[in-house]
């Protein structure tokens, strides 16, 4: 190895011991047998989980609120997003461009958690609030990236329809968003994908779903019911990741 | 629309087609928007309203009191160690875990030896740890490990160690599968064992992706740290919790500040460390 590799290194486990010494974490102590058997005793304390058919019937229904925020926070937010992206890619003028911009990046960097926490003080505690949540999230993120697809989209066919006498508007309806609809509809569904994994956990602050099951579990010192929802949790989370393998594969093989 | 001929013909020929779809997906969305009691009157109910309302006007001016920004400044330090124990605990989870189950390191599948299906037996169980770990969310980690061990940054850590290095033990297996396996056959059939076949055969090709995937993993747990703190695991979270609770929007707004500013530092280093490991 060459000397500054040693020296990056040795950097880099500076930092990491001062970042043990300043958390003054004593996971040592987390090794004792003491600490390790009563580590085993809460983890066996979740097991078996609560399979009672109508404890079941309540995952199943959180699991398909879950499911129902994250897509209609998608829906709102795609329709949201390509309504900013529009000015944000400069067709209103560089004024317009940036204040768009800005917004946009405001919605995009404050975390969804923070904003469900925001909006479950707005809407109330339920999953409206988590729905509101992904959506500003979710429309900053697709707003940002359609305002890019747009800005690269060719923009010879809105202006021959526009020379030939079409108003502006319908001009772009059939000008420009059949070059750049495909590319909206991918990123509308991949984010679709996060949101749901997202959905699950937004109910920690209160926003619904399978999480906020989770949390008033553990809260009531249900482990039983709680272990049950963090397998639905799981499953969710799998199936999603597994459609979605599948659908790559499926869509890359069909072209 | 015009008639000809005293046939209806569209002007758009696909208006049908696109008018069909776009109400197929809006009749889709009615039992979400049923199920998410989706209700804008809520927001503009005069109770909210007033909440919010009180809660907004507060956004600014940032707070700035010595006192509150000490605390900020001592939260945020809080959560880039965070971020950095749970990466150091990450890859002491992951990276035995990754050796384990990558299929480029099997012994059992270049020979015509017997133990082939022993091996894809053995390999499954670290897989299902590895896929356990990392599909259940940190954030339900955190939850999980703040009753376990208590409030405070230590939960935090260990459910980023525990949910990161599912991820890591994952990607990193890919990342020994995808080079090329050639040079750790090689090796493997002349007899050398598991680690030094990682070592001399895997490990120089794939180094420099490894690097950049850890980089913008601690990237992605600094983030993570940050969320840690809304269910009582410490850090710039935790302070924001506190801060909302109490409604004050100029600390809610001055710890958003250090948040953006936090995760566009992150960027930035991990970016310059990307470049600097390719």
């Amino acid at each position: 190895m060459r000397p500054g590799q040693w020296a990056a290194l040795g950097l880099l486990a500076a930092v990491v011991w001062a970042s043990f010494s300043y958390l003054a974490l004593d996971l040592g102590a987390l090794r004792t047998a003491e600490a390790g058997a009563s580590m085993a005793k809460y983890a066996a304390s979740f097991l078996p989980p609560d399979l009672s058919g109508g404890f079941l019937a309540r995952c199943g229904r959180a699991t398909l609120v879950t499911i129902a925020i994250s897509a209609v926070g998608t829906a709102l937010a795609a329709v949201a997003g390509l309504a900013l992206a529009i000015p944000a890619s400069g067709r209103h003028g560089p004024g317009a461009r940036a204040v768009a911009r800005l917004v946009l990046n405001l919605l995009r960097s404050i975390p969804e958690l923070v904003w469900a926490a925001l909006m479950v003080m707005a809407a109330g505690l339920g999953p409206f609030a988590g729905t509101l949540a992904l959506a500003w999230h979710t429309s900053g993120v697709v707003g940002r990236l359609c305002a890019e697809t747009l800005e690269n989209a060719p923009r010879e066919p809105m202006q021959a329809l526009q020379l030939s006498g079409c108003r502006p508007a319908v001009a772009f309806l059939y000008g420009t968003m059949p070059v750049v609809l495909p590319q909206f509809v991918a990123y509308a569904l991949y984010r679709w994908e996060i949101n749901i994994r997202m959905a699950a956990v937004l109910g920690v602050v209160g926003a619904g779903g399978l999480g906020q099951m989770l949390y008033v579990s553990l809260s009531l010192f249900q482990q039983h019911k709680a272990c049950t929802v963090i397998v639905a949790m799981l499953l969710l989370v799998i199936a999603v990741d597994a459609a979605s393998a599948w659908l790559r594969r499926a869509l890359s093989g069909a072209r | 629309m015009r008639s000809a001929g005293g046939r209806w013909i569209p002007e758009d020929p696909a208006a049908l087609p696109r008018l069909a779809l776009t109400v197929l997906m809006v009749v889709l969305l009615v039992p979400g928007f049923r199920l998410t009691e989706f209700d804008p009157g809520l927001l503009f109910d005069p109770h909210n309203r007033l909440i919010m309302g009180r809660f907004m006007g507060t956004f600014l001016p940032f707070a700035t009191a010595p006192d509150f920004l000490r605390l900020i400044l001592k939260a945020t330090l809080v959560t880039l160690a965070m971020a950095t124990t749970g990466m150091a605990i990450a890859l002491l989870i992951g990276c035995p875990l990754a050796l384990l189950v990558a299929r480029s390191l099997s012994v059992s599948r270049i020979g015509p030896g017997r133990g082939r299906l022993l091996g894809s037996v053995l390999r499954v169980p670290p897989r299902l740890l590895l896929m356990v770990f990392r599909s259940i969310p940190e954030i339900v980690w955190a939850l999980l490990f703040v009753r376990a061990v208590g409030l405070g940054p230590a939960a935090g850590v260990l459910a980023i160690g525990v949910a990161y290095g599912g991820m890591l033990g994952k990607v990193y297996a890919e990342i020994l599968e995808s080079g090329d396996a050639r040079p750790a056959a090689a090796l493997l059939a002349a007899g050398a064992g598991r680690f030094s076949a990682f070592l001399y055969g895997l490990w120089p090709v794939a180094l420099p992706e490894l690097l950049s995937y850890s980089v913008y993993r601690w990237e992605c747990a600094v983030r993570a740290s940050v969320i840690m703190g809304f269910v009582g695991a410490g850090g710039l979270g935790q302070q924001m919790d506190v801060s909302m609770r109490m409604l004050n929007g100029g600390e809610v707004s001055s710890i958003l500040l250090v948040f953006l500013m936090l995760v566009m530092l992150a960027d930035g280093l991990s970016a310059l460390l990307r470049r600097l490991a390719a």
